[in-house]
């Protein structure tokens, strides 16, 4: 099944990635074969295979409720493209 | 004596009887670093770091109060969070990330006593099997230099196998430490999932990302196994189990132990010099006693798209905290929210990784989920099962590590699947979460071959016990790429 | 015209009160610098993996534990991914599948004396995103990630509720639960209780649910009541005037007391959950369910049980009394502290104290009037020192801070006058003075009998006796 030109737009949205019109019929051709290819899957019967998340059969561990962790913000900050007043800052954004 | 050429033992005795010092050592790769930058194989040289570290070690040593790898010098994948140091990921995204701190594997490393001489090239976010999606330009095999030399941790392999380190860490999410281990030459493992921590480690797909070591021979990535696995608190998917004495298993005889010989390794795909150079190894280890099975792995055709699905996927999510917010690359003058995304995400990272964050969105969006994430995890099920089944009988699987040796730099890059398809034989084996090592065990046309062995979950000890007899037999793992040997001096 | 009916469901986020993050161990304190409690995990740095905190587990269980919930012996997180700039790792861990705690229910008073089960379809563990605050700069929006990271539990309601009546008793109710059990400070104000409301229409009597609107963050019980009025009256009139209704996400603006239309969140949503592979299934034995089983606090609805058979309360006020489990605490040790009984303490506390708190909004801990001291205050009545009319002005007098019951009586002079000769003094006074209501009892006017009492009080200020006062009044003009 050929993934649609609209389709490409609205993935590229959900990832957030910017796709050129003209990208996105190399994207479209790309994913269309990659995914035509990836459905071999379907020539074996998987009804009733339980889906494996992970590779070891472990459950959780749980973590003793205690703060180790004291503030590094001027060490985090000083990678920040842009900070002010110890804040993050993006566009402004109106909710 | 020439020092590159000295296994970790050699050097851990020639540290500790004084006969150098790890300043000397260190001064030593390091100019043969800068001496071999045509193969690109560091992002990031640690010069003055690691002269300072090496000053501090040879304190240690003096003092007596040294481990075997105090002084020894190696070089991290660019993928391992060092403190103060950049760690790129070979990403344009995180050319300017300083991290903060450092990678459980470089703790651990650090405190072991070994000093970093710098940060090795890699594909993209660890994703490609040919080291040549590198924002700084691609690797070169230093057997060949028109050739790749394997992918992701290809700088890592290629700094081991010009002796340019004695060491390297790599990461191996669907063959990244076995199939540039055999294209360069060297010895690579993966171990089982949950063996070695993965916090700071940047993540690409996280359910089959496992570090592992490098060196030349499988004694040498016995050592640095030792240090670099255990539980990690940090890490919820590392395993609480003792850590084996790696070194104490090496000379234990192969004497009846069986080796499983998979059909679907060696049927369509695979080129005939690479068979016959496996074949031998597999004629070795009956000589040596092993009992050889032939045996099934029935999905393993299906291993490529299970894993593509669910390797985009989680790559997907994993990627989206690159967003120009806290760190990494940021767009200029973004005009609003939208455009500080999309601008900074599209220009922060390399085609491949685009392509394949888009198919994993895909396959996670409403309406694919099941036919394909959910799909592939069931088929996962299957490839996993069919292990289980086989390790019933099996102590080993034994198989070629890639279908060829090394392509040519540029041969693959415009057919994502065929590319996809080098990591047939290797993939499988994170799926399932199982540890396996590359040894080499031939060379082809002047370009090494690396066999595949296969272990059950937890048994690296039996693997580098199987590799070490066979590198004590054979002295592939010593072949030097030509051009790299250092004319001989006195001792 | 229809008859409307309003559909409502509600997802109340209820922060718990671990001391460090879900994923991490920084601090999750109210209140710090911006940013200096987020750490690595928190901001989501390269390389960073969440480990799962036992308290925040512990609180869930015991959360569904209390509404009869089926508490799930395995469930699993997962990664709800979208873009926001203070969700830092571009997903949000929550569960999905799932959820620790499945189906419950909680059964609501009405206030008419009935009651009403609410389902709860589940309650699932995630963590909170950071806060965005638009005000701080001309043209940026500045990210703060100290809440990020945060547990909540989200709990999720059948749409059982029929008006905003019975959605804010049903979220007092949640909120009285989770004060009981500890596992939440409640503080609505700092964003530790928060609910999101699904508002939809139908005609009376219709099956299918009408299009619903989610509005978001809700932080108050009043906003909560004023959003969906606002909404049930905003798509009523929608409907009315033959147009449908749009499914959305709102919020509510408390200053212009509507709601809008929320503009970040425009487009369809597609959240790609898939199980989070950074962490495993959590498991819940058998022993661990049992011991958190053991640490059960007494909850409301057993409180009020109690309390009308251990102090023979209504139910009415048994119910009014433990919706705060402070409240129903002040109740427990004043009644023990006292003579009084149990009825009239618990007029006290729903009444004059209650009312007093309001006024001053107060939390009950801060109370200027401790038990002890309203324990001491009932004693004065019972025994004869005061009135309960005089002990109205000395509580008043207690709450400004005037010192305790006794030393108010002396220094007032408030003690009341039991003295019969005084009072009967004074009883003959009033029959004198006043001879024409005299005239009007005795030909049959029963209500001047009043007058005669009232005069009383009034000279003595309220401190005569008025049992005293009666029967002295009585026998003097029979």
């Amino acid at each position: 099944m050929p993934v649609s030109l609209e389709e490409i737009l609205k993935i590229s949205h959900l990832a957030r990635l910017h796709v050129d019109p003209e990208e996105a019929g190399q994207y479209a051709a790309d994913l269309s074969s990659i995914l035509a290819w990836v459905q071999q899957m379907n020539k074996v019967d998987t009804r009733g295979v339980d889906p494996m998340a992970h590779p070891l059969d472990a459950c959780q561990r749980l973590r003793e409720d205690k703060v180790t962790e004291s503030d590094q913000r001027e060490k985090f900050q000083a990678i920040a493209p842009r900070t002010e007043n110890g804040l993050y800052l993006v566009p402004k954004v109106i909710e | 004596m020439v020092m590159e050429e000295l296994s970790v033992q050699q050097l851990a005795d020639g540290l500790d009887s004084g006969q150098f010092s790890s300043v000397e050592l260190v001064r030593h790769f390091l100019h043969r670093m800068q001496a071999h930058r045509h193969l690109n194989a560091f992002i990031s040289e640690l010069h003055d770091r690691a002269v300072m570290q090496a000053g501090h070690a040879d304190r240690q040593i003096r003092e007596r109060k040294h481990g075997p790898l105090t002084g020894v010098p190696l070089a991290h994948k660019d993928i391992f969070c060092m403190s103060g140091e950049r760690t790129s990921c070979g990403s344009k995204m995180l050319d300017n990330f300083i991290a903060p701190y450092h990678a459980t594997v470089v703790q651990k490393l650090e405190q072991a006593g070994c000093v970093v001489l710098g940060k090795t090239n890699m594909d993209e976010f660890a994703m490609g099997s040919s080291s040549e999606n590198s924002y700084y330009g691609p690797v070169r095999n230093p057997w060949n230099a028109e050739c790749v030399p394997g992918g992701s941790s290809g700088g890592s392999a290629a700094a081991v196998a010009a002796r340019l380190v004695p060491l390297a860490t790599g990461t191996d999410t669907g063959g990244s430490i076995r199939q540039p281990a055999a294209f360069c030459g060297v010895t690579g493992l993966k171990p089982t999932y949950g063996r070695i921590s993965r916090y700071g480690m940047v993540a690409y797909a996280s359910s089959l990302d496992q570090a592992g070591p490098f060196g030349k021979s499988a004694q040498d990535c016995a050592y640095l196994l030792q240090a670099m696995a255990g539980f990690d608190e940090k890490d919820s998917t590392s395993v609480d189990a003792p850590v084996p004495a790696y070194l104490a298993e090496l000379n234990r005889p192969l004497q009846g132990k069986v080796v499983g010989i998979p059909d679907e390794y060696f049927s369509t795909g695979l080129g005939s010099e690479v068979r016959t150079i496996i074949a031998r190894a597999i004629d070795w280890a009956e000589e040596q006693g092993c009992i050889i099975k032939d045996i099934s792995l029935p999905n393993t055709e299906l291993a490529i798209p299970a894993y593509y699905v669910i390797a985009t996927a989680e790559c997907s999510s994993n990627l989206s905290r690159y967003d120009g917010v806290r760190f990494g690359h940021r767009c200029e003058d973004p005009k609003d929210l939208h455009d500080l995304y999309h601008r900074s995400r599209s220009e922060g990272f390399g085609t491949e990784v685009k392509r394949r964050i888009m198919i994993g969105t895909y396959a996670l969006s409403t309406g694919y989920y099941d036919a394909y994430y959910l799909k592939a995890q069931q088929v996962r099920r299957l490839i996993s099962a069919d292990f289980n089944a086989a390790f019933q009988d099996v102590d080993f699987i034994l198989g070629p590590t890639a279908p060829e040796t090394a392509f040519r730099i540029g041969e693959k890059t415009d057919d994502p699947v065929t590319m996809y398809l080098s990591d047939i034989y290797t993939i499988s084996i994170n799926l399932a979460g199982l540890p396996a090592i590359s040894i080499p065990c031939g060379i082809h046309e002047g370009l090494p071959v690396g066999m595949q062995l296969i272990g059950n979950y937890f048994a690296e000890d039996k693997l580098l016990n199987f590799a070490h007899q066979y590198q004590l037999a054979t002295d592939w793992h010593q072949q030097c790429p030509p051009g790299f040997q250092q004319k001989r001096q006195g001792c | 015209m229809a008859q409307w009916e309003a559909v409502i469901g509600l997802e109340i986020h209820v922060q718990l009160a671990t001391q460090s993050k879900i994923f991490s161990a920084a601090s999750t304190a109210f209140g710090a610098e911006p940013n200096t409690q987020a750490c690595a995990v928190d901001l989501g740095l390269p390389g960073v993996l969440p480990v799962l905190n036992y308290e925040a587990v512990r609180m869930a269980v015991m959360f569904g534990l209390a509404v009869n919930a089926a508490v799930s012996q395995r469930c699993v997180f997962a990664r709800k991914n979208y873009f926001y700039p203070d969700l830092p790792k571009g997903y949000q861990i929550s569960q999905y599948e799932l959820p620790i705690v499945a189906r419950g229910q909680l059964e609501i008073a009405l206030g008419d004396g009935s009651y009403k089960v609410i389902g709860i379809t589940r309650a699932h563990l995630e963590e909170d995103a950071g806060k965005s605050l638009h005000e701080e700069f001309a043209d940026s929006t500045g990210i703060d990630l100290n809440r990020a990271g945060t547990p909540l539990i989200e709990i999720v309601s059948e749409p059982d509720m029929r008006s905003a009546k019975e959605a804010v008793s049903y979220m007092k109710k949640i909120h009285s639960f989770v004060r009981y059990l500890g596992i939440s400070d409640g503080n609505m104000q700092e964003g530790s209780f928060r609910c999101d409301a699904n508002v939809s229409i139908r005609p009376a009597g219709q099956k299918e649910l009408g299009t619903r609107t989610e509005t978001k963050n809700l932080n108050s019980f009043r906003f909560v009541e004023r959003a969906i009025d606002f909404e049930i009256a905003r798509q009523i009139d929608v409907l009315e005037d033959g147009n449908e209704v749009v499914q959305e996400t709102r919020l509510y603006d408390a200053v212009q007391d509507e709601t809008r239309p929320m503009r970040s969140k425009e487009e369809a949503d597609d959240y790609r959950y898939f199980p989070d592979p950074d962490l495993l299934p959590v498991v819940i034995r058998p022993e661990m369910l049992e011991e958190i089983k053991q640490q059960l606090p007494e909850l409301p609805g057993e409180k009020a049980l109690r309390f009308t058979q251990e102090y023979g309360l209504n139910a009415q006020d048994a119910e009014n009394l433990v919706l705060s489990k402070e409240a129903a605490e002040y109740f427990e040790q004043t009644a023990r502290n006292t003579n009084a009984e149990a009825k009239r303490v618990a007029n006290w506390v729903t009444g004059e104290l209650n009312a007093a708190l309001n006024q001053d909004d107060l939390e009950i801990a801060s109370s200027p009037v401790s038990s002890s001291m309203l324990a001491k205050l009932l004693n004065r009545i019972e025994d004869g020192t005061i009135s309960g009319k005089i002990a109205k002005d000395i509580f008043r007098s207690m709450w400004a801070g005037e010192g305790d019951v006794d030393s108010i009586i002396e220094s007032k002079g408030l003690r009341q006058i039991t003295d019969t000769l005084e009072i009967e003094t004074l009883v003959n006074q009033v029959v004198r003075e006043n001879p024409a209501q005299v005239e009007q009892f005795k030909s049959g006017k029963d209500k001047v009998f009043g007058f005669f009492v009232g005069q009383v009080m009034k000279i003595t200020g309220g401190k005569a006796n008025p049992q005293q006062v009666n029967r002295l009044l009585r026998e003097k003009l029979k």
